[in-house]
């Protein structure tokens, strides 16, 4: 006898080739284990509008760069512009350019952000930031003031709170400041004072429906080892508001050549995507396999999506005959009978399965009686078969029912066989050995549609391909079964009585 | 334990009864080479195999290949009053229509209904059409001399063909049933289908222990015969002609089915590949100790002086007598 140890090396090499894959499928592409799980997108549109001046249009809107989004998909609407997205280590902009522009021209930029958690990279400590030195009176006020927080706060967390509270209230120092001074930007100055790692950026505020936005001034705050966002102007620390940051470390949201009384405004759509989607879309983006099912046409995906069902119903039919021992016709007609059904549904389909089969029987045994010869007889009941799902269509379809219409999509030499070797067992064995044979092939069949059925089987079976190998696995060591079918011990029972 | 009642696999386990995923993985595509399926697959192989082999097997009246020769077959019929038709390549008892007699109104069957000749044409051309074989391939039907059973079985089986099924492993006979066809089985000697299987001893050729739909009885449920009275005759020459279906075969593993005809004795009727666990039921015990036995009796031997018939037939009459 062949050696084991190969076999058992073949199984564990497709269940570790398997495990992997998937695992690499859902970690490093992002493949949801669950289907149907929903992620969060903004969909952020900026609209810029300017009155062009006959000259050359050279137009450069900054784009954002905030770690804790992602850019998921993005677009451009320009009458006749070049467009043209450029985005690097240093920066991320878009490009509109055109020759000799006059009137009110509008230029949109589309993008859609989903919010990811990465880590954003800490302040270089070497070079920790110095206040510049204002202008007196402004430098003895801002130090009065600085004096007084410091001295009322004992970390840097009281600090920011004690400045944000102090910068609300009228005391002179303060009022003389906000004369020359905008409130976010004292406050950068008294962190950079306090030598804490600070930087003004600007940021779009998230929220469903919003439109005509502006950008609004944060700041960026680094303490406890953490960057945190400040809303200065509402006091607002942290991530309490879901804040697009659009802005950072560059000079100009727009930089406009050959046009004038320029404006930027921004409107904001919420929406979910699926998950499934989401990384789909960013694997095809960045190709990571190099081959890849999702590439196909939408057309051959599904056909690809039915017939990476087959496995999952191969493997319900052999665990069924090896495990349990039910007697079924033919090995992979229960898997077509349940390939229809997911056509159909499984109420629909036992339905039109039952009726076929019966009026083919009656209609068979007519047939018997003509004397025909067997192909003959087969490609007659062939187009019986077609008539009856023709006849009960038309008819479903008059009476309104329309659910019945899906009985069309029975495989129809797959019937007309059945219903020949269920004739032929019925005149030899009689009917009870065809409700055995015929019912254990719907059993068969029923059990194999409800797993196809599954949603998460779907799930898997199609974005998963490594399962695959995994039942191909589960059905190699199931030939290697050779203890007693389930329904042997039914059978047996008289052997485990006897004395 | 309710409706199911199922049996404890470790009692089975322990009583050494075997199933089928065992049957087939540690035995069949073990010790049946695919190559030699065709041997027992196709009837008219294993005739021609069979009487090159001197192995007694019922007479062949003629062969039917095509369709235009179907109605040829009623000139090979006239010289016989019985005869029985069967597919060449046909599995498990399927397709065989058994005429016991001709008259006037026709061909009379076992169960004593008439068929009509157009009857007879359509049975044919069906074979050829390959209803019958595996698979559906094209196929040639068979016909056979009516076997003249012998009347030590009368009484005991019901409208139907009395057989012998052993089991032959590597040529030692090793455990055999006697099937009585039953009016619940309707003629036919599937045990499934509610024909009686007599339980024989190997050494003697008497019947030991006797089955129904898997319940034990002691009487012919139709003819109220004794069933543990049932003595075969020619037991010596039986087993003989069933371990030799092993060389001629070539099949480690093997169900061979005999008839006992009034003068010609003992006759081979058909070879199995792939026969069924029911007999285990038949005889109250299970095949896997005398299996080991045999396995064990080969690799001590070292696969070197290969026992002859008569060896084999008498290390089985020794060995397994109970």
């Amino acid at each position: 006898m062949m050696s084991r140890a190969p076999f058992f090396f073949l199984v564990i090499v497709l269940v570790f080739l398997g495990s992997i894959s998937t695992y690499f499928r859902h970690v490093e592409i992002g493949i949801p284990i669950i289907p149907g799980k929903q992620i969060e997108t903004w969909q952020v549109e900026a609209k810029i509008e300017f009155i062009g001046t006959s000259a050359p249009i050279n137009a450069k809107l900054t784009l954002p760069k905030d770690v804790n989004f992602e850019l998921v998909d993005e677009f451009t609407a320009s009458p006749a512009y070049g467009v043209s997205v450029i985005r690097n280590e240093n920066q991320a902009e878009v490009n509109w350019n055109k020759r000799a522009v006059q009137g009110r021209q509008i230029l949109y930029y589309q993008g859609t952000y989903k919010k990811v958690s990465n880590v954003e990279t800490a302040p270089d400590y070497n070079t920790l930031p110095v206040a510049d030195i204002l202008e007196e009176p402004y430098e003895s006020a801002a130090n009065a003031f600085f004096q007084t927080a410091y001295a009322k706060s004992g970390n840097e967390e009281s600090l920011i709170t004690e400045i944000l509270n102090r910068l609300d209230t009228k005391d002179q120092e303060i009022t003389l400041l906000k004369s020359q001074f905008g409130k976010t930007e004292l406050f950068v100055h008294f962190m950079h004072k306090a030598r804490i790692p600070a930087k003004l950026v600007k940021g779009l505020v998230l929220e469903d429906g919003r439109r005509n936005q502006q950008l609004v001034p944060l700041v960026k705050v680094f303490i406890n080892e953490k960057w945190h966002t400040i809303n200065v102007e509402s006091h607002v620390v942290g991530e309490v508001e879901q804040v697009l940051i659009w802005q950072q470390d560059s000079p100009a949201l727009l930089d406009l050549e050959g046009g004038r009384q320029s404006r930027v405004s921004f409107s904001i759509a919420h929406s979910m995507k699926e998950a499934l989607q989401d990384s789909v879309d960013s694997s095809n983006k960045d190709d990571i396999l190099g081959f890849s099912m999702y590439q196909l046409p939408i057309e051959e995906q599904n056909v690809f999506k039915g017939i990476l069902l087959l496995p999952i119903g191969a493997l319900v039919v052999v665990f069924l005959r090896v495990l349990v021992g039910l007697k079924c016709s033919g090995t992979f007609m229960p898997i077509l009978i349940a390939t229809s059904f997911t056509q159909t549904n499984l109420l629909n389909g036992l339905m039109g399965f039952l009726l076929i089969v019966s009026l083919g029987l009656m209609i068979r045994s007519y047939l018997s009686r003509l004397n025909l010869l067997l192909v003959s007889r087969i490609s007659a009941v062939v187009m019986v078969v077609i008539a009856i799902i023709l006849i009960s269509t038309v008819l479903a379809f008059r009476l309104g029912i329309t659910d019945a219409l899906t009985i069309a999509f029975f495989p129809m030499v797959i019937m007309a066989w059945t219903i020949e070797r269920m004739s032929i067992l019925w005149e030899e064995e009689g009917g009870s050995e065809v409700l055995i044979q015929g019912g254990g092939s719907l059993i068969v069949a029923i059990i194999a549609y409800l797993m196809m059925d599954n949603m998460l089987i779907r799930h898997w079976a199609f974005n998963f391909l490594g399962v695959h190998l995994i039942i191909l696995a589960a059905i190699l060591m199931m030939g290697q079964y050779t203890g007693y079918r389930l329904l042997e011990l039914y059978r047996f029972r008289p052997m485990a009585r006897k004395h | 334990m309710g409706i199911f009642n199922f049996a404890n696999p470790f009692v089975l386990a322990n009583r050494g009864v075997m199933g089928m995923n065992q049957r087939n993985f540690s035995y069949i595509s073990r010790y049946n080479k695919r190559e030699l399926y065709p041997n027992v697959d196709d009837k008219l192989k294993t005739k021609h195999l069979a009487i090159g082999n001197g192995i007694a097997v019922p007479e062949l009246i003629g062969v039917v290949r095509f369709q235009h020769d179907v109605k040829k077959v009623f000139d090979l019929l006239k010289r016989h009053q019985g005869f029985c038709i069967k597919p060449a390549k046909g599995s498990g008892g399927k397709g065989i229509l058994v005429i016991l007699s001709t008259d006037e109104k026709g061909y009379k069957k076992a169960s004593g209904d008439y068929v009509s000749k157009d009857e007879i044409i359509r049975h044919i051309s069906n074979i050829l059409a390959g209803l019958f074989s595996l698979g559906g391939a094209s196929d040639v039907a068979v016909i056979e001399a009516l076997i003249e059973f012998d009347p030590i079985f009368d009484g005991l089986s019901h409208e139907g063909v009395p057989d012998i099924r052993m089991i032959v492993f590597q040529g030692y006979p090793m455990m055999a049933m006697l099937r009585l066809a039953t009016h619940a089985s309707d003629g036919k000697a599937n045990l499934h289908q509610g024909a009686v299987g007599v339980g024989i001893n190997i050494a003697t050729g008497k019947a030991k222990h006797a089955v129904q739909f898997d319940k034990p009885i002691k009487f012919h449920p139709d003819t109220e015969q004794p069933l543990d009275q049932v003595q075969i005759t020619n037991w010596e020459s039986l087993l003989r002609l069933s371990a030799s279906c092993y060389e001629m075969s070539g099949l480690g593993y093997l169900g061979v089915d005999i008839v006992l005809d009034k003068t010609l004795g003992p006759l081979v009727l058909e070879l199995n590949a792939r026969p069924g666990l029911a007999i285990q039921i038949a005889n109250g015990m299970g095949m896997l100790p005398r299996l080991k036995a045999i396995e064990a009796l080969a690799k001590a031997r070292g696969f070197k002086a290969r026992p002859d018939v008569k060896q084999r037939v008498d290390y089985a009459k020794s060995q397994f007598n109970d």
